[in-house]
């Protein structure tokens, strides 16, 4: 393995600025759809006194779930001491700023009240999950930031150890808070489970590795940089680890509430008759994002396939949107059991399963959350060098071996 | 300058002085109002709290739902609270406010159907305070469960964590509000036990007086903590049960006849 050279790109390209100015379209009508839905309150909205949080939140918490999961191949290289995935530190720290940044615009452009965020920053109440959320939020721009300085600056190099220790604990820490606004949910029949935590820790690992190597190889691609298979293929296989770990632990949840009788009113509904909630459970979040992304990272036929890899990681990004639609739609949807066993009706939806059809404005909103976090990726890389000049093989891969050598690479 | 002009500017002036006299004549009445109205405000409140002294946990306010009282088909009690509070239909049922509302529970084996009022059950470890971020929802010592509309960020994790399905989000303008119940768009709002007319000394909240007006009696409101008040007195008696009670919240509303 040789030296890494860091530099930013030109960004002088017809391609890049059509990019970033899509994005950026994306991102004013995000911010228009929020502020439509501001003066004119959340009637404009598919939310209801039912489903009180809907689309905005879906993007949003997976952004945030994701913005965590994507530090980890900095961690990996400054915790783990993994050599191969060094050069790749710097991206992943980017990208987990970026993506947490576009996940809380989003959270916060949702809130009923988005010009008290100032009231949300100076009051806390700290028994509070949310409340530790937003410092665990802050504290982790901070401290990524400080992360990346070590990284990217010479003199500071010999600090990155401890700072990314700090930041992989940090990480952890967070996405446990950001489970725990569900698993502390003591009284809604699909949350108010301990698993939430760690699950979503695990979910972060997939959607942010997922989202890491898209960007890596867009970037990539487009700047006409090199970038080995070596290490494609190790991200790739890393990512299906990942999947299948996803999968084991929704596998678990939903055995331990089929065992429990007074679960199985939820989990009738998301298995079998909840409609759409089943549907995306079924078909995205488990078929096209959990078993077609294994096969297409580990069958033979497609191991090898750069492309197969890159529609795997696309899968698990729409797979990881589906499954926390059912989390956080599904489970609202669902009544709340206020007289177990017995059945209730009101004139306040009590007792039916509550009707959500998500609103163009939320939609929009959620989506300029994701042109926000990629186009700050975007301009950052353009202004500083996040990005190495070359990650062939020959160069990032340190069990490269040349072809001509004929010997196998040790591990 | 034109004639016609000035004769229209000077008419133009002489009305700011019949305004003027109008003015002056209301602001005396206003006055001599004002002048008589503490007394008459000091007789109405004589019971209550005084303004300057602080909530305290001597008194835990709290209602009792005799649902064997509660008449299928009568909604007295909702449109009572509706009134109070100027919550209006705007025909969108599933944004609108409901503080209360009446809940048909059925028992599947056996047909049996009892009608009840569902509200805030102000509870004592509310899990809609331990949620919120700011410390908008919170309780006072005496044990209603309340919203600071000034430090609600909207965000809605207490609709989340209530088990009660007892709040509800201000989805648009609110128009007509009444002074005694501020609301406004984008906070949360629930049950307020009628915390204005506890505070005026009222003794009583207006789904209470409702019910007690239509000859049922099915809602009693009283301090839970004073062992002679008709509500401590019939629990003693006969008992009663919180919705939910494994939650372990120590609910202020309890059930009679569940």
């Amino acid at each position: 393995m040789q030296n890494i050279r860091y530099s930013s790109i030109d960004g002088t390209s017809k391609g890049y600025y059509g990019l970033l100015g899509l994005f950026g379209l994306m991102a004013l009508v995000g911010y228009l759809a929020s502020h439509y839905m501001e003066s004119h309150g959340h009637v404009v909205t598919g939310m209801t006194n039912q489903i009180v949080w809907g689309t905005p939140h879906v993007f949003a918490v997976f952004l945030i779930v994701a913005a965590s999961g994507a530090l980890n191949v900095a961690s990996i290289a400054s915790v783990f001491g993994k050599i191969s995935y060094k050069p790749l530190a710097r991206l992943s720290g980017l990208l987990s700023l970026c993506l947490l940044l576009g996940g809380l615009l989003v959270l916060v452009l949702d809130l009923g009240r988005p010009d008290r965020l100032i009231v949300a920053m100076t009051k806390y109440n700290f028994k509070s999950i949310f409340a530790w959320n937003i410092i665990l939020y802050n504290g982790f721009f901070l401290i990524v930031g400080v992360y990346l300085w070590m990284m990217m600056e010479r003199k500071m190099n010999r600090f990155t150890k401890p700072v990314g220790f700090i930041a992989f604990v940090w990480r952890l820490i967070l996405t446990t808070g950001t489970g725990s606004i569900f698993g502390f949910l003591v009284a809604r029949q699909a949350y108010d489970a301990a698993v939430m935590a760690p699950m979503f820790i695990i979910m972060s690992f997939s959607f942010g590795l997922a989202i890491f190597l898209l960007v890596l190889m867009a970037a990539y691609k487009w700047t006409q940089r090199p970038l080995g298979d070596a290490l494609v293929f190790r991200l790739k296989n890393l990512l299906g680890v990942f999947v299948a770990a996803v999968l084991y632990f929704v596998i678990a949840f939903h055995l331990t509430n089929l065992y429990a009788t007074e679960h199985h009113g939820i989990e009738r509904f998301i298995l079998m008759d909840g409609g759409i909630y089943t549907q995306l459970f079924w078909w995205v979040q488990i078929l096209l994002g959990s078993l077609v992304p294994l096969a297409l990272f580990y069958l033979p036929a497609f191991s090898k396939s750069r492309t197969a890899a890159a529609i795997g990681a696309v899968l698990v990004t729409i797979g990881g949107l589906a499954q926390m639609y059912v989390i956080i739609i599904g489970g609202q949807a669902f009544p709340l059991e206020l007289f177990p066993g017995m059945e209730v009706s009101s004139s306040f939806y009590d007792g039916v399963v509550a009707n959500y059809v998500p609103s163009m404005p939320e939609f929009l909103l959620g989506l300029g959350g994701v042109a926000i976090a990629l186009a700050a990726v975007m301009a950052a890389i353009k202004a500083l060098d996040f990005l190495p000049d070359s990650l062939a093989d020959s160069v990032a891969d340190p069990h490269y071996k040349p072809a001509a050598s004929g010997s196998e690479a040790t591990a | 300058m034109n004639p016609e002009k000035m004769t229209q500017e000077s008419g133009a002036q002489e009305q700011p002085n019949s305004n003027r006299r109008q003015f002056l004549g209301t602001a005396a009445a206003a006055l001599g109002g004002l002048s008589i109205a503490p007394g008459v405000l000091l007789y109405s409140v004589s019971h209550a709290k005084p303004a300057d002294q602080p909530v305290t946990d001597a008194v835990r306010w709290g209602m009792l739902v005799d649902t064997s009282k509660c008449e299928d088909g009568c909604n007295d009690c909702v449109t009572a609270c509706n009134e109070e509070h100027a919550l209006t239909d705007t025909g969108r049922p599933e944004t609108d406010a409901q503080w209360i509302r009446k809940l048909t529970v059925k028992d599947r084996l056996s047909g049996n159907s009892k009608s009840m009022p569902m509200m805030c059950q102000h509870c004592e470890h509310p899990p809609c305070v331990d949620v919120c971020p700011t410390g908008a929802s919170f309780k006072r010592a005496d044990g209603i469960v309340l919203v600071d509309k000034h430090i609600c960020i909207g965000c809605r994790y207490c609709m989340m964590a209530c088990p009660y399905k007892a709040r509800s989000f201000i989805h648009e303008e609110i128009k007509d509000q009444k002074v005694e119940a501020p609301r406004g768009k984008g906070c949360v709002e629930s049950c307020t036990l009628c915390v204005h007319k506890v505070d005026r000394g009222d003794g009583t909240t207006a789904c209470a007086e409702a019910c007690a007006k239509a000859g049922h009696r099915a809602l009693i409101f009283g301090d839970l903590n004073d062992p002679n008040s008709e509500i401590s007195q019939r629990l003693k008696k006969f008992g009663a049960t919180q919705i939910r009670a494994d939650l372990g919240l120590n609910t202020g509303v309890r059930y009679q006849g569940l």
